[in-house]
């Protein structure tokens, strides 16, 4: 990155702003005050113990879970509030749903539809929601399966694919909508280990393309190579923030080097 | 046989004609033959015969099931009191035909009441607005806990609780009101009670459809940005399908016989067509026959659709698995019509 470059970045605004977001469910408190900020073209990835509020610090950022208390911005708009004057208006569902047409989201358990075929899957949310043709949005799903290597898989039904495919179509429908934002909640946790390596090599890709990226993962290694920024959670508080390589390599809290001994 | 068996008991020692001399019939067929053929080397295992398990209460059981269904059958074609050319004299008449059509599009039309109905209670329930699920689940423990055969008598008369049926401003002035007496005829009367308990079971049905498909599968419609209706028209529902029409298949079936209970308000259905025709000629087996024989050729053409209509919706788990003999017989049909 050249200094031409960083410095137009500080220029612009971050895309994700949290500050002190709370969540709690029921007496349970989930989150207890988060602050990150991340960069257009960055990618952060969130570790952790389980528990520990980084899946739902991720639902939060496209209002899949409302948060309680503090403030939490994408692209300068509060998630779930219109500011108007000096109030704040709740969203509705349909405006909520607009702007999380913007964030792509991937998960665990991929969360394919399994009545509908591959393209089916990622043609639906740009024609219902963009209103694009079938024609040209079948036309930009074979490029996306084109994209993570799955050209030939278009008229197979979810359930006959392997995990790993499973999880790059997923990726794709995400893509299909063109977000400014993809958010990746511990994608490659339900995979056999020979299948993860599929999956990551289409993030990495994604990544190199200049995708802003959130993911919450286990794989130190992706995290490393990959990663802008690694985020480290516990007990609903980020205790550790900063390069990969410095965080993973000299953790400056004893929790964090306990979990990473314990992963490493 | 019974005098040879008791013979036998009397003196052991007595030959068996069936059986050859007694000493040689100790050995079983299979345990002599297993003696014989004890193998000096384990290479020869593979060509040997092998004897598969023989089911002897099996078949055992299907000849004594085929013996009493010989007998029925015997019956039904001999005994003269079945009076089987009054059956078919009666099968075609004009007046079972015209019931016949009635019960088709009653059932049609109140479970289409009910589907709908079940649908939208369904939805009610699932709500976050405590008012509408609460209505939804008073209207499903009201219909379900009173007798259906009351509610279509209450529906019957429903001009002596309320003898004008008004359009107006709630609690406002009127817009115009009309007789009960006119409104609600025996049609009326009968979709009312047959639709709206429908809708209760169908409600019930329905829900638990909506329950079984994976809150992810929302959750991931929802991150694309897709609206609360095509999620639940697109996503939601097709799934659920898989669940509901199993259960509303089955409910169509018993709707079609619970058409009968109309004829407590004298709309001459099926089973009250055949009923005014008996009352004439005193001839209710036979009549009774009819309309039996014409109940089971509805619900044996409904039972195909059913089959049809559960294969498109499961297509995508390709569930081959339990196997009715009816499936059976219709998929080797379709193999034998495609050859």
């Amino acid at each position: 990155m050249n200094t031409a470059d960083s410095q137009l970045e500080n220029a612009a605004k971050p895309l994700i702003q949290a500050q002190g977001v709370f969540k709690s469910f029921g007496s349970n408190r989930v989150l207890q005050g988060v602050d990150l900020e991340v960069q257009r073209g960055q990618v952060a990835c969130i570790i952790g113990p389980s528990g520990s509020g980084k899946s739902t610090f991720l639902r939060c950022i496209n209002h899949l879970e409302a948060i309680d208390r503090g403030s939490l911005r994408v692209d300068g708009e509060l998630v779930g509030y219109r500011e108007q004057g000096s109030k704040l208006h709740e969203l509705r569902k349909h405006e909520i749903a607009r702007r999380r047409a913007d964030i792509g989201m991937v998960f665990q358990s991929f969360n394919l539809f399994p009545h509908m075929t591959v393209l089916e899957n990622i043609v639906i949310a740009p024609m219902r929601v963009h209103g694009i043709s079938r024609r040209d949005g079948e036309a930009g799903a074979r490029e996306l399966l084109e994209k993570v290597g799955l050209p030939h898989k278009a008229g197979d039904y979810p359930r006959t694919l392997s995990g790993g495919q499973q999880q790059r179509v997923a990726i794709a429908r995400a893509l299909a909508m063109k977000p400014k934002l993809m958010l990746f909640d511990e994608p490659t946790s339900a995979l056999d280990p020979e299948l993860v390596g599929e999956v990551l090599t289409v993030m990495k890709e994604l990544a190199g393309e200049g995708m802003t990226m959130v993911v919450v993962t286990h794989e130190l290694g992706f995290a490393r190579e990959v990663g802008d920024v690694l985020v480290f959670m516990d007990e609903g508080r980020i205790i550790e923030s900063g390069a990969p390589r410095d965080v993973l390599a000299n953790p400056q809290t004893e929790r964090a080097r306990v979990f990473l001994s314990r992963v490493l | 046989m019974s005098q040879s068996a008791e013979s036998f008991a009397r003196n052991p020692r007595i030959e068996d004609p069936t059986r050859g001399p007694v000493e040689n019939a100790s050995g079983d067929p299979a345990v002599y033959q297993s003696h014989q053929d004890e193998a000096p080397n384990r290479a020869d295992q593979e060509e040997r015969q092998i004897v598969p398990v023989r089911h002897w209460g099996r078949w055992a059981g299907a000849a004594v099931i085929a013996l009493l269904l010989a007998l029925l059958l015997h019956s039904l074609i001999t005994n003269p009191r079945f009076q089987w050319d009054v059956v078919w004299q009666y099968a075609f008449s004009p007046q079972i035909l015209e019931g016949l059509r009635r019960t088709v599009w009653l059932t049609i039309a109140a479970m289409a009441i009910g589907a709908l109905l079940g649908t939208v209670l369904a939805v009610m329930r699932r709500s976050e607005n405590p008012i509408l699920s609460a209505t939804a689940g008073g209207y499903i423990w009201f219909f379900r806990g009173t007798p259906q055969l009351v509610q279509l008598i209450f529906w019957y008369n429903l001009s002596a609780l309320y003898p004008t049926i008004a359009l107006g401003v709630p609690f406002g002035p009127e817009l115009f009101s009309l007789d009960a007496n006119k409104i609600i005829t025996v049609y009326v009367a009968a979709l009312l009670g047959l639709g709206l308990n429908e809708g209760a079971y169908m409600a019930e049905i329905v829900r638990a459809g909506l329950n079984s498909v994976d809150k992810g599968q929302t959750e991931a419609a929802e991150a694309l940005g897709l609206s609360s209706v095509t999620i639940f028209t697109r996503i939601v529902l097709p799934q659920a399908m898989r669940f509901i029409i199993p259960p509303t298949g089955n409910q169509l079936i018993a709707m079609l016989k619970t058409t009968s209970l109309i004829s407590v308000i004298a709309l001459p259905e099926l089973l009250y067509s055949a009923q005014m025709i008996y009352i004439q000629n005193f001839q209710p087996i036979p009549l009774l026959i009819v309309a039996s024989l014409w109940y089971l050729i509805l619900t044996t053409v409904l039972s195909i659709g059913q089959y049809f209509i559960e294969k498109r919706f499961g297509r995508s788990e390709n569930r081959l698995g339990n196997k009715t003999l009816l499936s059976k017989l219709i998929t080797r049909r379709l193999a034998k019509e495609i050859a």
